[in-house]
């Protein structure tokens, strides 16, 4: 099995590096980006199979922004959203609502309080397809 | 400019035209607020058309006369009090009616006029609803205005503890799935990250703390004379060890002692928080300038870094609570982001000033300054 390359994107030093020590622990490939503008570069150079981002970095929409920018660039990478906005913010994006995740551009929508183990399998579910 | 609706409620047409005649082009100016109200008047024949205008376009001041054909005034204004309506109520009452005034105040009526009235009356009575209803309306609004901040800044905070929560949960998971092998050893960094971000959620609790105290004007202030050289010193030595991890430069220029009242806590606030800002925001190998001139009537205070400085847009969100420039340069630095809206909060009880001159990538200078107090009043 040739090996996938998943694009992290997070602006959080632990979270990036934790999530890039556990996908290359589960044997995937890793490339990781500190925000929208180094990974507006990366989308454009690299090729790779799924992408994890972030949804508020240097911008509030900088998720969204970049999500964009990989399905124009690709519609069958899959994306997974991280975020820890919540209701209580005001600002809540809803990935079950099919209008908001179609406008989004993401396929999975996570909580920042990731679980590692739902991380895997939902990873493993989007490239499967 | 405000205009407020009034009900006129009788049975004789007689007595609503008087009254409407009378409020019709009378307005009232409150010169504590500068407002001038005047009245959008409406009227009803009967108790029932008035809940009817009630329930559709409520009035904020309703002249309700009791005797009316159906429903009686005192069922209204019983009605109103179940149902928690803020409308200001005055009573139209025949001149020997003491029971029915009684009873009209138990109900919640703001004032009786008894007939018959003058015009002068009424606008007396007038006045006075104007201006209950009229402060209400300004407590309510304020009430109102204070709930959302309070929620904001609540909502806001949620969601800056949950990014180092998660992100110590993350390292422990791994550490609990063993993903680096049995060795402890090689979980050291994850266990440095994990109280690096402890700290900084500490450090966000103290300073939130801190914030709440200074703005519910509950901390006690204590002006005694210190010596300010003094208390700067303790601050310089307490960013020392992070400056000399960056290899920074630190120089101080002062006086030798400045004897001056001051609340010890504030001033030393202000010195941790310029200076850890100047660390924490420096490049390695920079440098820190940080001096304290003593004029005639004012100290100024100034700090100045050679770090990577700020965009002029950023300069002005600077003081906002919460507010983080986040940039590619900023990413890695921890931070509460509520040092800068306590520092505000102490040079406005101190009727100090700042001022802030910075330049992407050669550093940022905050001036501030701090009038001298003359006498110990």
């Amino acid at each position: 099995m040739i090996e996938k390359t998943i694009l992290v994107v997070d602006d959080d030093y632990d979270i990036r590096e934790q999530v890039s020590l556990f996908l290359r622990h589960k044997g995937f490939t890793v490339i990781t980006c500190e925000g929208e503008v180094e990974a507006t570069k990366t989308i454009g150079a690299v090729n790779f199979d799924l992408a994890i981002l972030d949804l508020m970095m240097e911008n509030k929409d900088s998720g969204v922004i970049l999500g964009h920018k990989i399905k124009k660039k690709n519609p069958r990478i899959p994306i997974i959203m991280i975020s820890a906005v919540t209701k209580e913010t005001g600002l809540h994006f809803d990935a079950a609502i099919e209008d908001e995740q179609r406008w989004m551009k993401a396929d999975v929508f996570l909580p920042k309080d990731i679980r590692f183990e739902d991380l895997h399998s939902k990873i493993n579910q989007l490239l499967s397809k | 400019m405000d205009k407020f609706k009034v009900l006129v409620v009788d049975d004789e047409p007689g007595m609503r035209m008087g009254v409407l005649r009378v409020l019709k082009n009378y307005e009232i100016f409150f010169s504590e607020f500068s407002e001038t109200i005047s009245f959008e008047l409406m009227e009803a024949s009967s108790g029932e058309k008035c809940l009817e205008i009630i329930a559709n376009n409520p009035p904020d001041i309703l002249i309700l006369d009791h005797k009316l054909p159906g429903i009686q005034g005192l069922d209204i204004l019983s009605q109103l009090r179940a149902e928690k309506k803020n409308i200001c109520a005055i009573m139209i009452t025949a001149f020997s009616s003491l029971e029915v005034a009684i009873t009209a105040t138990k109900n919640g009526a703001f004032d009786f006029l008894a007939k018959p009235f003058t015009p002068d009356e009424l606008k007396n009575t007038i006045d006075k609803a104007v201006k209950h209803t009229y402060l209400q309306k300004k407590a309510r609004k304020l009430e109102e205005e204070k709930r959302q901040v309070r929620f904001q800044f609540l909502s806001v905070l949620a969601h800056e503890l949950k990014s180092p929560l998660a992100a110590i949960e993350g390292h422990l998971q791994l550490m609990e799935c063993k993903i680096a092998g049995d060795s402890i050893d090689a979980y050291k960094s994850m266990i440095e990250r994990s109280i690096l971000r402890i700290d900084g959620m500490r450090k966000m609790i103290y300073d939130m703390l801190d914030l709440t105290r200074i703005e519910s004007g509950n901390r006690e202030r204590k002006i005694a004379t210190h010596n300010i050289v003094a208390l700067a010193h303790d601050a310089l030595d307490a960013i020392r060890i992070d400056a000399t991890k960056k290899n920074l430069q630190l120089n101080f220029e002062a006086p030798s002692e400045l004897l001056l009242p001051i609340d010890a806590d504030e001033i030393t606030i202000v010195f941790n928080n310029l200076l850890t800002n100047a660390v924490k925001y420096n490049k390695m190998s920079g440098t820190i300038l940080f001096k304290i001139t003593r004029h005639e009537d004012y100290l100024s205070i100034v700090c100045q870094d050679s770090g990577i400085g700020m965009k002029k847009e950023d300069v002005a969100k600077l003081f906002g609570e919460f507010v983080r420039i986040k940039n590619e340069k900023t990413r890695d630095i921890l931070g509460s982001g509520l040092g800068l809206s306590i520092l505000k909060k102490i040079l406005h009880l101190n009727q100090a000033e700042i001022k802030i001159e910075s330049a992407e990538g050669e550093g940022t200078t905050f001036t501030i300054t701090w009038p001298i107090i003359t006498s110990l009043a």
